[in-house]
């Protein structure tokens, strides 16, 4: 388990008084149909781009709301990570990106027959979000819109 | 704030009909924000899935995940990883 106490004091302070935002109500969808049958697409918070992407913006306030498409095909050595948060311990995930975005893991997953396919394209966003307005007025609803048009079943989500 | 970015995400793809899960570093955001299903890791932050460059590791948290999605309970579903039967 991470724990808070991993952070800086100044962080811990900070995240005391932060007012978390609550989901209420929990929505839920069941399953369509079994894992081995549904198409997956990734969401990681990791903040990597691919050669050529515009890299996240680490100088907006309250976080880079915006997000990118990773083409599923992608190899995680070509993934390069910009998230801007010294609150955690980079080193593992520019190692190996798989770590926060296991882009590989799952294409190995789906070639073993373990869920169906790998949705054409993934989603990187950069987590250090302070100010979620804009990010739940506009990326999200982009982004389930995107996914939803792509037909996927189900969706893994990896914060850093 | 990755945990709760994620979890906001979550809840929007499964009103959309998607079935998600989030791995979740930090038990005390997870019960506050709520994502709809969240397993949570043993691991610190930057270390979501565990190792770098350990694939088997890897493969067991994204299979403990998609298992998740397999249960039929109410939400939030929060559990640990590993589940006590995968702890070997």
């Amino acid at each position: 388990m991470g724990s808070i106490r991993e952070f800086s004091l100044d962080l811990r302070l900070f995240l005391k008084a932060y007012r978390w935002r609550r989901i209420d109500p929990v929505p839920w969808s069941p399953l369509r149909r079994p894992v081995r049958e549904s198409r997956l697409a990734l969401v990681s918070s990791a903040g990597f781009v691919l050669p050529g992407q515009t890299p996240f913006d680490t100088t907006v306030r309250g976080g880079d709301w915006s997000f990118r498409e990773i083409d599923a095909t992608a190899s995680a050595a070509t993934l390069r990570e910009c998230h801007r948060s010294h609150a955690f311990d980079h080193a593992g995930i520019q190692a190996d990106p798989n770590l926060g975005f296991p882009v590989d893991r799952v294409r190995e997953m789906a070639a073993d027959g373990r869920i169906a396919s790998v949705n054409r394209r993934h989603i990187s966003i950069m987590g250090s979000l302070t100010a979620t307005g804009r990010f739940t007025k506009e990326t999200v609803p982009q982004v389930a819109g995107l996914l939803r048009q792509d037909e996927v079943d189900i969706a893994l989500l990896v914060p850093v | 704030m990755c945990n709760q970015a994620v979890s906001l995400m979550a809840a929007e793809l499964e009103r959309s009909g998607i079935s998600t899960v989030c791995l979740q570093l930090l038990r005390e955001v997870a019960e506050k924000v709520r994502p709809p299903r969240a397993l949570f890791m043993p691991f610190p932050h930057g270390y979501p899935l565990g190792r770098p460059h350990d694939v088997a590791l890897q493969v067991k948290v994204i299979a403990s995940a998609l298992r998740l999605l397999e249960e039929d309970d109410s939400p939030p579903l929060l559990r640990d990883f590993p589940a006590p039967d995968e702890s070997s």
